[in-house]
């Protein structure tokens, strides 16, 4: 076969934009250091997570049409799952590389790994008999499975429990989630999930949220692929549980109660359900808004933040009840036309 | 050797006999016809045979293999494609994208691969984007292959949802009402591409239709259901005769007991 644009080229496009997104993520880390108060940075970093939970989310919510509401369960197994592994490792890595950067790095980015096959594999647990349910039902399940694994932790004397887990030196758990490896796995998210969403797999998630007999009877493994999908959604909420954990000195049961499960839905809802960019738009808005209200506590004496948050978010329902992008994509759509036309010319 | 071998099939729905003892054979590279007044049972076969319902008794053989007990995806994987008669397209998606969903079979690129974008997931993507646009070509419907399925006009759907089976290269297409709502030439190109299917795909039909000058002018051989059991099957030519064809549709009278049709 000969591609017209040949092969390799694409390979070596591709790394360039890699590494131009690397060195545009580091560069971006160094600007929001220097010119963003410590609070400030923590808001960004938190946008970033939200950005992660969102996406991987609405691969679930929005492109496959099934409702999960239990998300927090499979941050919670990440979460839990990279601090605990981190601390774990930290000391042998250490004693191959030497202290430092590097070996921070390596124990890091291996802790998050294991988040995200732990919570895959929670996710399997959960979607291969739940799967089969749908709409409210599947929803349900999902919520008392968030709830199960909270409560787990809250009674797991190894971890914590109910204080919550903060490593073993009186520190807590190291501040490994920079602005760099937050983006860096931001970039890494929205890749897989986008690259997955705009093939022939994607094609037939959304063939089973529009209309699940058809895609049955169109040979489309229906149980299967909502599994993978599950199960793909739950690995990135595992990713973004071990950046959240490795951003304070230690995570707690209720940091993953059910409203972190309806935070990550507003997310995705308000996004527009169907878009990653609306997803991840969805992400930052959440992380933003409660932020800014902050200030008018200062004006009111009372904290009426909530009440405003939840005021704004029926106004966007009202005025745009697709949500912020409806189901389009900005930027990406560009991407997937040209990659079909271009090698179909 | 038979195609598709439909023996005795009962399927009950609570106190509802839908169908009773139903039996037929289709040979390959038929167009079969399977008519009946409404609510005869012939869409309840349909999802028989399709394996959306089990038969509560009877068998079905498809190329020489048992399907019975099997589910709809697996059937549609051997060779069965069916359209649906409240057509069921992907509205939200475009007209291709609906056609590339049933191009399983011609997808070999894993996760991964669709993940790194490899040469194989390349390759697939673009043989699926040319079967897909071919069958829209073969369908009339070239024109449209961006546009979004649920925005297209009523016969356009129709006609999208033959494609969109057809993606799946089966040996056998169940057509659920492939002429309701089409006007008169509508009606008479369907069955020019019927026909086209069946000589330049070999693709064996059997349709399910009201509209009689469609069933006549395509159907090679005729089954006429009524209240979920036989009571006729021939050419076009003995069925419009058939006293109890005459009967099931018109309300005449063949038999002291043959006037409860209404």
């Amino acid at each position: 076969m000969t591609t017209p644009s040949g092969h390799r080229p694409r390979w070596a496009l591709r790394a360039l934009v890699s590494a131009g997104v690397v060195v545009a993520i580091y560069a971006a880390g160094l600007g929001v250091q220097a010119g963003l108060i410590e609070y400030a940075q923590r808001v960004v970093l938190l946008a970033g997570i939200n950005i992660i939970l969102a996406v991987g989310l609405n691969l679930i919510n929005g492109t496959t049409g099934q409702f999960s509401i239990g998300h927090a369960g499979f941050m919670a197994v990440g979460a839990y799952g990279s601090a605990f592994v981190g601390v774990q490792l930290a000391p042998a890595v250490a004693g191959a590389l030497g202290a430092g950067g590097l070996a921070d790095a390596v124990t890091f980015n291996l802790s998050l790994l294991v988040a995200a096959a732990l919570a895959a594999a929670a996710g399997v647990l959960v979607g291969l008999p739940s799967l089969r349910l749908r709409g409210d039902y599947l929803a349900i399940v999902t919520l008392g499975f968030g709830e199960i694994i909270r409560i787990l932790f809250n009674n797991a004397p190894a971890l914590g429990a109910a204080t919550g887990y903060f490593g073993d030196s009186p520190a807590g758990l190291p501040a490994y989630s920079s602005f760099f490896w937050v983006f860096f796995w931001v970039a890494v998210v929205i890749t897989v999930i986008k690259n997955v969403t705009f093939s022939q797999t994607g094609r037939s998630l959304l063939a089973i949220r529009e209309d699940e007999i058809a895609a049955e009877a169109m040979a489309t493994p229906t149980t299967r692929l909502k599994v993978l999908a599950f199960t793909l959604s739950a690995a990135t909420a595992g990713v973004a549980g071990g950046l959240f954990a490795h951003m304070q000195s230690g995570i707690r049961p209720e940091d993953f109660r059910f409203e972190k499960s309806i935070d990550m839905i507003v997310m995705v809802i308000v996004g527009g359900l169907g878009s990653i960019t609306g997803a991840a738009i969805g992400g930052v808005f959440v992380a933003v808004s409660l932020e800014l209200m902050r200030e008018l506590q200062e004006y009111t004496s009372h904290d009426y933040r909530l009440v405003l948050y939840a005021l704004l978010l029926i106004v966007i329902m009202l005025v745009r009840p697709q949500g912020l992008m409806g189901n389009r994509e900005f930027g990406l759509d560009l991407f997937r036309r040209r990659d079909r036309r271009a090698e179909g010319a | 050797m038979t195609l598709l071998d439909v023996r005795g099939v009962d399927k009950v729905f609570g106190g509802l006999h839908a169908l009773r003892a139903v039996s037929f054979r289709v040979e390959p590279g038929a167009i079969f016809g399977l008519i009946g007044p409404n609510g005869a049972g012939k869409t309840t076969l349909f999802n028989v045979i399709t394996g959306v319902y089990r038969p509560d008794a009877g068998a079905l053989a498809f190329d020489g293999d048992d399907l019975t007990g099997l589910g709809p995806a697996r059937i549609a994987a051997r060779g069965i494609a069916r359209t649906f008669q409240n057509i069921r397209l992907f509205r939200s998606m475009t007209v291709e994208d609906n056609v590339m969903v049933a191009g399983h079979h011609l997808h070999r690129a894993s996760l991964l691969d669709q993940i790194f974008r490899t040469k194989q997931y390349v390759e697939d993507e673009r043989a699926l984007c040319e079967r897909a646009n071919d069958l829209l070509g073969l369908m009339g419907l070239s024109a449209l292959s961006g546009h979004v399925a649920g925005s297209l006009p009523y016969g356009s759907q129709r006609r999208l949802e033959i494609a969109r089976a057809l993606m799946l290269s089966p040996k056998l297409l169940l057509l659920d009402e492939p002429a309701a709502g089409m006007n008169s030439s509508e009606a008479r190109d369907l069955e020019r591409q019927i026909k086209k299917l069946r000589d330049e795909l070999g693709v064996t039909v059997v349709l399910v239709e009201h509209n009689m000058a469609v069933v006549m002018s395509v159907c090679e051989r005729i089954h006429v259901l009524d209240h979920g059991e036989t009571i006729a099957e021939g050419s076009p030519a003995e069925i419009k005769e058939h006293p109890h064809v005459l009967a099931a549709y018109l309300g005449e009278e063949v038999a002291p007991s043959g006037a409860e049709a209404s």
